[in-house]
C-alpha cells in the first residue's frame, strides 16, 4: 500500500497543524502484488492505525473468477474499499463479484461500505460483533483518520458464510470458521493455488494484536490452519509467508505473551510495569512488539489478576 | 451536577480554598486547567516541576477506562502526600496517598475522559510539591461510560471481594491489593456516585503505612501496588470504606519474593 506524495505531506503537517484547521488526506494508490495464478495480495503496513497510513495495515487479497474477481478485506474505509474494487477491476476486467470480511476489526471491515452490502460476505457471528462493536470502533476510526474515513459507514454484510468449499465463477475457495482473535474469525482456502488465506488468525513479523482475544480459541485455530494443507499462506499482517513459519510464530508469541503476564502478576507486578518486560530476541524482527505487548497487557492484565491473585478478604 | 461544579466540589476536597497566593510556576504541558488545579490542590505552598518524580504510563490509552499509571517519588526524601490527577477529567483528582511507613510509591489504574495531562504531585515536609507528568491522548467516553459490571448486571454479586498479596524481594515488599467495586462516577445517566473513598494499610504490629483518599475516577474494580521498606512483616492488613458506607478488609500475607528476570 502506498500513500501519495499529499498524503505524506498532510500527515507531516499535521503535526504542527493548528487546533481547529482542517487536515486533509491523500488518497489511497493499494498495489497488488502477484503471488499466483489469478491471485494477487495487496499489503498494509506493518504499523499501528494513524493518519500517515490512512488506517491501510491489513493486508487485502484478489482473486480473479469467470463471475468477476473475489476481494479478502476491503480495508479500514469507504475510500480504501474503492481503490482496492478499482484495482480488482483493473486487474481483471471486471467488477467484483463478491467481498469477504474476515473478521470485525475496522481496518479490515470498514472498505465494505465501497459495495452493494449483498456481495459483502462474512461469518454470521461477525456481523453480529459489527451490530455491537461497529459504532464505537468508528468513533475511534474517525477520530484517528479524520478525512481518510469521509463516507464510511458501519458494514452489514449481506451474506452469511458457513464453512465448507464455496465454487464462484470456476474458482473453489474453502470457508474456515475459526475464532480466538475475535469470536468469528473467517479463513479461506484457495484451492486452485494452494493459498490459506488466514485473516487476523496469523501474524508474520508483525505482533498479534489480541483486543478480543480468547486465546486458548486462537490456539485451537491456528492448530486447524496447521494441519491444513496449503503452498503458501497470506497472514492478516506481515509478509506473504510460502514456510509455514507465520503459524509457529504467532502461536510462539501468544504462548510467550500469556505466560510473560501470568508471571507478572504471580510477581506482584503492576500494568506499566508488565508493559514494560523484555521482550525476547527471537521477537526482534516482529514489528509493533513493544506497541501490542502494551495493548495487550491492557486487554489481558486484570483478566489474570482477577485468576491468579488469592482472595485475601477477611 | 453540572461539570464545572463538579470540578469545582472535587478540587475542595483536597485541597485549601484559594487564597492570595503567588500564581503557580509555568506548565511545561500547556494544560488549559493547570492554574485551577494548582491553585486549589497547592494553595500557597511552593509548587516546582521535578524529573526526581517519575510518573510511568503507557503510550496509548488503550482501554480508556483502565489506564494504567505508576508514580515513583523513591528520590526523594521526606514525602509525606502524593496526589495523583488528570487535568482534563471531569473527577480530575484519583487518589491522594500518604505513606506513612509505605514508601512513596504507588501504581494503580485510573479512567480517561478525553485527552488529558496526567500528573502526580509529591509534598515533601518542607512543604514543597513536586510535580511531573505527561500528556495522554485518549478517546471521550472512560468516566462517561458504564461499568463493564454494571453492563453485565453482576457487580453487586463480587462487591468488596479482596484480592492481593505481599512479595519480599531482599530488600523491601511488594503488596498488591484489588477490590471488587464498580467505582460509579456519578455521570453516568440515573447511576449515582459510588465509589471506594478510603484505604488504608498496615503492618502486623498494627503500624499504619499508608492512608489513600480515593475518588471516582479510579477505574472499576481498583487495584493498587504498594512497596513497604523492609521485609520484617510478614502480613498487611488492608482496610477500606464507600460512600455508601459499606467496610471492606483483608490480609495479604507475605510470600518468597518475585523471579529475579521480573524486576526492573
Amino acid at each position: 500500500m502506498k500513500v501519495t506524495r499529499r498524503g505524506f505531506i498532510a500527515a507531516a503537517l499535521a503535526a504542527s497543524t493548528p487546533l481547529g484547521a482542517e487536515t486533509f488526506a491523500g488518497s489511497y494508490a493499494p498495489d497488488a502484488e502477484p503471488i499466483g495464478q489469478g491471485i494477487w495480495l495487496v499489503r498494509g503496513a506493518d504499523e499501528a492505525i494513524g493518519f500517515a497510513n490512512g488506517g491501510a495495515i491489513a493486508n487485502s487479497v484478489i482473486l480473479a473468477t469467470d463471475a468477476g474477481p473475489l476481494i479478502v478485506d476491503p480495508g479500514p474505509s469507504r475510500r480504501y474499499g474503492e481503490a482496492l474494487s478499482a484495482l480488482a477491476a483493473r486487474l481483471t476486467g471486471k467488477p467484483p463479484a463478491r467481498v469477504f470480511v474476515t473478521h470485525l476489526h475496522p481496518d479490515h471491515s470498514f472498505g465494505a461500505g465501497a459495495f452493494d452490502p449483498r456481495i459483502v460476505a462474512a461469518l454470521a457471528g461477525t456481523r453480529v460483533e459489527l451490530d455491537r462493536d461497529g459504532a464505537g470502533f468508528s468513533d475511534a476510526m474517525y477520530r484517528l483518520l479524520v478525512d481518510w474515513m469521509r463516507g464510511t459507514e458501519v458494514p452489514r454484510p449481506g451474506l452469511a458464510l458457513t464453512p465448507g468449499p464455496l465454487a464462484i465463477g470456476g474458482r473453489i475457495v474453502r470457508v474456515m470458521a475459526l475464532a480466538g482473535h475475535s469470536a468469528a474469525d473467517l479463513a479461506l482456502l484457495d484451492e486452485s493455488t494452494g493459498t490459506l488465506i488466514a485473516g487476523d488468525l496469523v501474524f508474520h513479523d508483525r505482533a498479534p494484536a489480541t483486543p478480543h482475544a480468547d486465546l486458548a480459541l486462537w490456539r485451537h485455530s491456528l492448530a486447524a490452519l496447521a494441519s491444513t494443507p496449503h503452498r503458501q499462506l497470506v497472514p492478516g499482517h506481515g509478509p506473504l509467508d510460502p514456510t509455514a513459519a507465520a503459524i509457529a510464530q504467532t502461536r510462539d508469541w501468544l504462548d510467550w505473551l500469556e505466560q510473560a503476564l501470568r508471571d507478572a502478576v504471580a510477581s506482584g507486578l503492576d500494568m506499566t510495569e508488565a508493559g514494560s518486560l523484555p521482550i525476547p530476541s527471537r521477537f526482534a524482527a516482529v514489528k509493533a512488539a513493544r506497541y501490542e505487548l502494551q495493548r495487550s497487557v491492557a486487554h489481558l492484565y486484570p483478566r489474570f489478576e482477577a485468576e491468579l491473585l488469592p482472595r485475601i478478604d477477611s | 451536577m453540572r461539570l464545572v461544579d463538579l470540578l469545582l466540589a472535587c478540587a475542595a476536597l483536597v485541597g485549601p480554598a484559594a487564597t492570595a497566593a503567588a500564581a503557580p510556576p509555568r506548565d511545561p504541558l500547556g494544560s488549559p486547567m493547570w492554574d485551577f488545579h494548582a491553585r486549589r490542590l497547592f494553595g500557597s505552598d511552593p509548587v516546582v516541576f521535578d524529573e526526581a518524580v517519575a510518573v510511568t504510563i503507557p503510550p496509548i490509552a488503550e482501554n480508556q477506562r483502565v489506564f494504567p499509571v505508576t508514580v515513583d517519588a523513591r528520590k526523594l526524601a521526606g514525602v509525606k502526600r502524593i496526589v495523583l490527577f488528570g487535568d482534563l477529567n471531569p473527577i480530575p483528582v484519583a487518589v491522594d496517598f500518604r505513606p506513612t511507613g509505605a514508601a512513596p510509591f504507588i501504581a494503580t489504574r485510573i479512567k480517561l475522559d478525553q485527552r488529558t495531562p496526567v500528573r502526580a504531585a509529591v509534598q515533601t515536609l518542607d512543604g514543597t510539591w513536586h510535580v511531573a507528568g505527561s500528556w495522554i491522548d485518549a478517546a471521550g467516553g472512560g468516566c462517561s461510560a458504564p461499568p463493564v459490571s454494571r453492563v453485565k448486571g453482576d457487580w453487586a454479586d463480587h462487591l468488596g471481594e479482596v484480592r492481593g498479596g505481599a512479595w519480599r524481594d531482599g530488600i523491601d515488599t511488594r503488596l498488591r491489593v484489588t477490590i471488587r467495586h464498580p467505582m460509579d462516577t456519578g455521570l453516568v445517566e440515573n447511576i449515582a456516585a459510588y465509589n471506594v473513598d478510603r484505604l488504608t494499610v498496615s503492618d502486623e504490629a498494627g503500624q499504619r503505612l499508608a492512608e489513600m483518599t480515593v475518588y471516582g475516577s479510579v477505574a472499576e474494580d481498583p487495584a493498587f501496588t504498594f512497596i513497604v521498606p523492609g521485609t520484617g512483616s510478614g502480613a498487611f492488613a488492608i482496610a477500606a470504606h464507600d460512600s455508601n458506607g459499606l467496610a471492606f478488609s483483608g490480609t495479604a500475607r507475605s510470600a518468597p519474593g518475585p523471579a529475579p528476570a521480573l524486576r526492573k
